[in-house]
């Protein structure tokens, strides 16, 4: 069975030690910013930029893992890990399996600030 | 700081991210903690130049500058590199966490942060840094500015070393019936004058005054900082001592009040030198056979009859400029053989 796209534990516990209402401000700030490190992830692609790509790619798996999307932050730290030349080499495949999870982690995450 | 006293204290976060600097925050005010962030190091430095921190929290991975450049600068500034920093980051590999404590970095958090493992970590390193400061403080008091900074530099420890220096005891002569003919005024205001001119001329030949008793000093010359010629500079420094008690007993001649006399005892070796104390109360000392050779020749000085006395080490490291005078090998109290005792002359 695939992992939840939000680890519940993890969630629980952010909530309970930093408050479910400043939970709620956190998850509208990552749903602001995961977009814009997404696109530099592509934008840094194109221009050939490492340094930013690697920098994006941790920015993004850091705060996956802050809310629990565990697989989400996988795909980032083999990003940041593998780097551009890795993507390349399949076709920025991986950048658009990523933008998916996203998708689901974005609309789990918003059924949990709302619920 | 009653702030710090109570757990509560000013904290710099640094992170490029957002929601890690959201977070962290929160997680930091909810402790009681005042916060202020930066977005990335070159940030950080300027604010850490205007305000004052008692500690930092600071991630690697950032634009324009990142932990490490901020941890290679602080590391490098004498003004800074006591602030406690604690890297909080997901880097990967044990490398860059080695990196990070090989820089001077506090402690290492990976992130997400743990709550609890955070508020441990802070307060472990506000109490070290509670600590540092009451020895700098100590250290500012009884050292000259330029000790202090190398001892800031060098770290502070309270383990003993080994040095080759030169130790100084200087004393009043007949200090007791003296305070006995005066009003205690009068004994506090002679005190203060004579510790004042006694500094100045320790200091300027880069000795250091570690321990005041009475109207008794001890003088380290060549420790905690080293000193070329230290034999010479505690000879110099006790021939200005004895000047700078003459003009202040004419002085005292001009209001009718009775003179004073010093005598001061000096001794070169080996010795162990080092912090001793408690956590709450420590001095910088030094400790051995040279120093209580030193303590010894000062008390001569009253059996002698003569201002100065020095031991072989030290007049055999002193120029023709000084005239000494030998007095032969006296026996000294607690010392198996007679020692070789050199009085300087006083112009």
């Amino acid at each position: 069975m695939a992992s939840p796209t939000i680890d519940p534990v993890t969630f629980e516990a952010l909530q309970e030690t930093a408050g479910a209402d400043f939970t709620g401000e956190l998850v509208d700030t990552f749903l602001e910013e995961a977009p814009v490190m997404m696109a530099e992830l592509r934008d840094a692609l194109a221009a050939g930029n490492a340094d930013t790509f690697r920098r994006a790619a941790h920015s993004l798996k850091s705060n996956s893992l802050t809310f629990g999307a565990l697989t989400l932050g996988a795909m980032a730290r083999d990003l940041e890990l593998g780097g551009l030349d890795s993507v390349r080499a399949a076709n920025a495949k991986p950048l658009d399996a990523l933008a998916n999870e996203y998708a689901q982690v974005a609309a789990a995450l918003s059924e949990l600030r709302n619920g | 700081m009653d702030e710090s006293r109570n757990g509560a204290a000013r904290l710099l976060v640094v992170d490029d991210n957002k929601v890690n600097r959201l977070l962290l925050t929160r997680s930091l005010e909810l402790q009681g903690h005042r916060v202020s962030t930066a977005e990335n190091g070159r940030v950080a430095l300027e604010m850490l130049h205007k305000e004052a921190f008692d500690l930092m929290l600071l991630d690697m991975e950032m634009p324009e500058m990142d932990g490490f450049q901020v941890l290679e600068q602080l590391f490098n500034d004498p003004q800074m590199r006591d602030l406690p920093v604690i890297v909080t980051s997901s880097l990967e590999g044990v490398d860059s966490v080695v990196r990070c404590i090989a820089l001077g970095a506090a402690d290492y958090l990976s992130k997400p942060v743990n709550p609890v493992l955070l508020k441990a970590r802070i307060g472990a390193s506000l109490e070290k840094k509670r600590l540092q400061d009451q020895l700098k403080e100590m250290v500012r008091r009884f050292a000259t500015p330029e000790v202090a900074q190398d001892l800031q530099q060098s770290g502070f420890s309270l383990g003993g070393k080994r040095v080759y220096a030169t130790v100084m005891f200087s004393d009043i002569r007949d200090f007791t019936p003296l305070v006995e003919s005066q009003t205690p005024e009068e004994t506090i205001d002679l005190l203060n004058t004579y510790y004042t001119l006694m500094f100045d001329a320790i200091n300027s030949h880069g000795g250091v005054v570690n321990q005041m008793i009475g109207d008794g000093l001890m003088a380290i010359f060549g420790a905690p900082l080293p000193l070329a010629d230290h034999e010479a500079s505690a000879v110099n420094a006790a021939l200005e001592m004895i000047e700078l008690v003459e003009m202040f007993n004419m002085e005292r001649a001009a209001a009718d009040k009775p003179q004073i006399r010093i005598g001061v005892g000096i001794a070169s070796g080996e010795m162990v030198a080092g912090y001793a104390g408690t956590s709450k109360r420590a001095t910088y000392t030094c400790i051995g056979d040279t120093v209580n050779l030193a303590a010894r020749l000062e008390t001569h000085t009253k059996v002698a009859k003569q201002a100065i006395l020095v031991d072989g080490a030290t007049r055999n490291k002193l120029s023709d400029q000084i005239a000494v005078v030998a007095l032969g090998a006296i026996e000294i109290k607690g010392k198996a053989n007679a020692v070789d005792v050199y009085s300087i002359t006083v112009k």
